[in-house]
C-alpha cells in the first residue's frame, strides 16, 4: 500500500508557513468546537495524521446534505480538509459512472481494509430492496458490503441518523437509519435537514485530526455540536428571560426580535449547533430570519406535530417536561407554559 | 412586564449578550495581572444578535498596535483600546472570516516569529551568501 502523506507534509508542500499552520490549527480548533487550550493538541495530531479514504453512499435522499456540503461557502480550511482526505466513492460529486464507479468503491474498499470511513446519506428501505438500488444493489447490500471493512461509519443528515422523510409516517418504504443496521461498527449520527456544512466538515477533520470519532450523545451524535440546546445558545434567550414573546409574525414583538417560544419554536429541546455556527457563511440562521426552529436535528421530527404550535402544547413530547420547568419556577418558564395552554385550548376548540 | 409593550430603540439591536462577555474578558485581564495567565475567547461559539458583534467589537476599539499577516488569507491582529486584550480576526485566500478570537495577553502567540520559520530563512540567507 503506498504511504500517504501527513495532513503536515500536505500543508508544507503547499507552502504554509507555522505560523499559517498556527492560524490553521486555531481555526480548525473553532471549527471542531474545541476550546482554544486544544489547539497545541490539535497541532501535534495534524502533523502527524495520515489522509484517510472516505466512502459516501447515498440511499434514500434528496441530496440536500450533499448540497449543503457542497454549495457552502468552502472556506480554505475546509478546502485543506478535503485536499487532505481521499474522498474515493460519491454517486454525485465523481466523474466515474457504471462498472467505473464500483471498481472505485472496491478498489478503496480493498486498499484501506480496515481503515477507512464510511460516510452514508439516506435511510435504507427494507420493506423492499427493489425500492432503491444502485448498480442493480440494494442499498441494504451496499451497506453491508461498504461497512464490512470500514473503521468507522458517519450517518450523514436526519435520514440517515434517524429514519427522516422517508422514515415519516406511515413510512411506506420501511425505511431505517444506518445505526439499525450497523451494530458492530462505531456510528456516529450527523442530523439535520441538512446538517450544518460546517459540522460535516468538522467531524471529518476530527477523525483526520485524531483518528477517532468525536465524543457521542445518546443519539450518537458529536457532543461538540449537539451538546447544548438552540435555546441555550440563542441570542433572544435574554428576552425568554424576560418574558418577551413575539405573539404573531407581524406583531411589535417579532419586529423587535423578541422570543419565538409561543409560535413554535422547537430551539429548547433541539440540540444542534445553528445558533453558533449560523448558515450561508456564518450570515444568520432561522431565528434569526424571524422563523422558529423547526426541530430538524431531533429523531422523528416530521412526526411529531405542527411545527407552529408552541412546545407546552404537549407536541415533541415535551410539554410535561416544560410544565415540569415551569412548576419549579422559573418566572418565564410560568408566563410560557400558561400561554402554551391557552393556545392549545385555542386549538382545541378551533380544531 | 407585558408582550404587548412596545418594543423601543433601547431593544434593538442589543440584546443583552455583550455585557457578560465584557465581564469575561475583564476578569480574565485580572488573571494576566495576577498569573501571567493568557485566556483566547472563540467569538464562533457565542451567540451574538444581529449588531452585538459589531458593537463589541466598537467597544472594546483599537489601540496602539496593529499587525497584518499573511498566511493562508489574510489575518488581522489588534491591540484593542485595553491594553492586553487584542481582537484577532482570520480569513481565507477567498477573503471570508473563518475565524474571530479575542486574546488577553501580553503578545499573541501568532506575532512571534517561529522557530520552523526562522530555521528555513537562516537557510535561505546562508544559500545567498554561499
Amino acid at each position: 500500500m503506498k504511504r500517504t502523506p501527513t495532513v503536515g507534509e500536505i500543508l508544507q508542500a503547499k507552502g504554509v508557513s507555522r505560523r499559517g499552520f498556527l492560524k490553521y490549527c486555531a481555526t480548525t480548533a473553532s471549527i471542531l468546537a474545541l476550546p482554544p487550550t486544544m489547539i497545541p493538541r490539535i497541532a501535534e495530531a495534524i502533523e502527524s495524521a495520515r489522509r484517510p479514504s472516505v466512502i459516501w453512499l447515498s440511499f434514500q435522499e434528496c441530496t440536500g446534505c450533499t448540497e449543503s456540503l457542497t454549495r457552502s461557502a468552502t472556506p480554505t480550511v475546509e478546502g485543506l480538509i478535503f485536499d487532505a482526505i481521499s474522498l474515493d466513492y460519491h454517486h454525485t460529486l465523481q466523474a466515474a459512472a457504471g462498472d467505473q464507479a464500483e471498481a472505485a468503491r472496491h478498489a478503496a474498499m480493498e486498499e484501506n481494509n480496515g481503515d477507512y470511513l464510511v460516510l452514508v446519506d439516506g435511510s435504507i428501505p427494507l420493506a423492499n430492496p427493489g425500492f432503491s438500488t444502485i448498480a442493480g444493489i440494494s442499498n441494504v447490500d451496499m451497506l453491508r458490503e461498504t461497512v464490512a471493512g470500514a473503521k468507522a461509519v458517519v450517518a450523514i443528515g436526519s435520514c440517515a441518523a434517524f429514519g427522516g422523510i422517508p422514515g415519516a409516517d406511515p413510512n411506506p418504504t420501511g425505511a431505517v437509519a444506518v445505526s439499525e443496521l450497523v451494530t458492530d461498527k462505531p456510528v456516529m449520527n450527523v442530523p439535520g435537514c441538512p446538517p450544518i456544512p460546517i459540522v460535516m466538515t468538522a467531524v471529518l477533520a476530527h477523525f483526520l485530526t485524531f483518528g477517532e470519532l468525536p465524543a457521542l450523545d445518546k443519539h450518537g451524535r458529536p457532543l461538540a455540536f449537539y451538546g447544548t440546546t438552540i435555546h441555550d445558545r440563542c441570542y433572544r434567550r435574554p428576552f425568554y428571560e424576560q418574558g418577551r414573546f413575539a405573539e404573531t409574525f407581524d406583531d411589535e414583538g417579532a419586529k423587535a426580535g423578541w422570543c419565538l417560544y409561543k409560535l413554535g419554536c422547537k430551539g429548547p429541546i433541539t440540540y444542534n449547533a445553528c445558533a453558533t455556527t449560523k448558515w450561508n457563511s456564518g450570515t444568520s440562521f432561522p431565528i434569526e430570519a424571524g422563523h422558529p426552529c423547526l426541530g430538524c436535528s431531533e429523531p422523528d421530527f416530521w412526526d411529531k406535530g405542527g411545527f407552529y404550535e408552541p412546545l407546552s402544547t404537549g407536541n415533541f413530547d415535551s410539554g410535561a417536561k416544560l410544565a415540569g420547568a415551569a412548576a419549579v419556577g422559573a418566572a418565564l418558564g410560568a408566563v410560557a407554559a400558561t400561554a402554551g395552554r391557552r393556545r392549545q385550548a385555542k386549538y382545541t376548540k378551533e380544531g | 412586564m407585558t408582550t404587548t409593550e412596545t418594543a423601543t430603540a433601547r431593544d434593538y439591536p442589543f440584546h443583552g449578550n455583550v455585557r457578560p462577555l465584557l465581564a469575561e474578558i475583564l476578569h480574565a485581564v485580572d488573571r494576566l495581572l495576577d498569573t501571567g495567565e493568557p485566556t483566547t475567547i472563540d467569538l464562533a461559539s457565542l451567540p451574538f444578535g444581529p449588531g452585538e458583534l459589531a458593537y463589541l467589537e466598537e467597544t472594546l476599539g483599537t489601540g496602539e498596535l496593529s499587525a497584518n499577516l499573511d498566511a493562508l488569507g489574510s489575518s488581522r491582529i489588534r491591540e484593542t483600546a485595553f491594553p492586553g486584550v487584542w481582537w484577532l480576526e482570520h480569513r481565507n485566500v477567498h477573503d471570508e472570516i473563518v475565524g474571530r478570537f479575542v486574546e488577553i495577553t501580553r503578545t499573541p502567540e501568532i506575532l512571534s516569529s517561529q522557530d520552523a520559520d526562522i530555521t528555513a530563512g537562516r537557510a535561505r540567507l546562508g544559500d545567498q551568501l554561499d
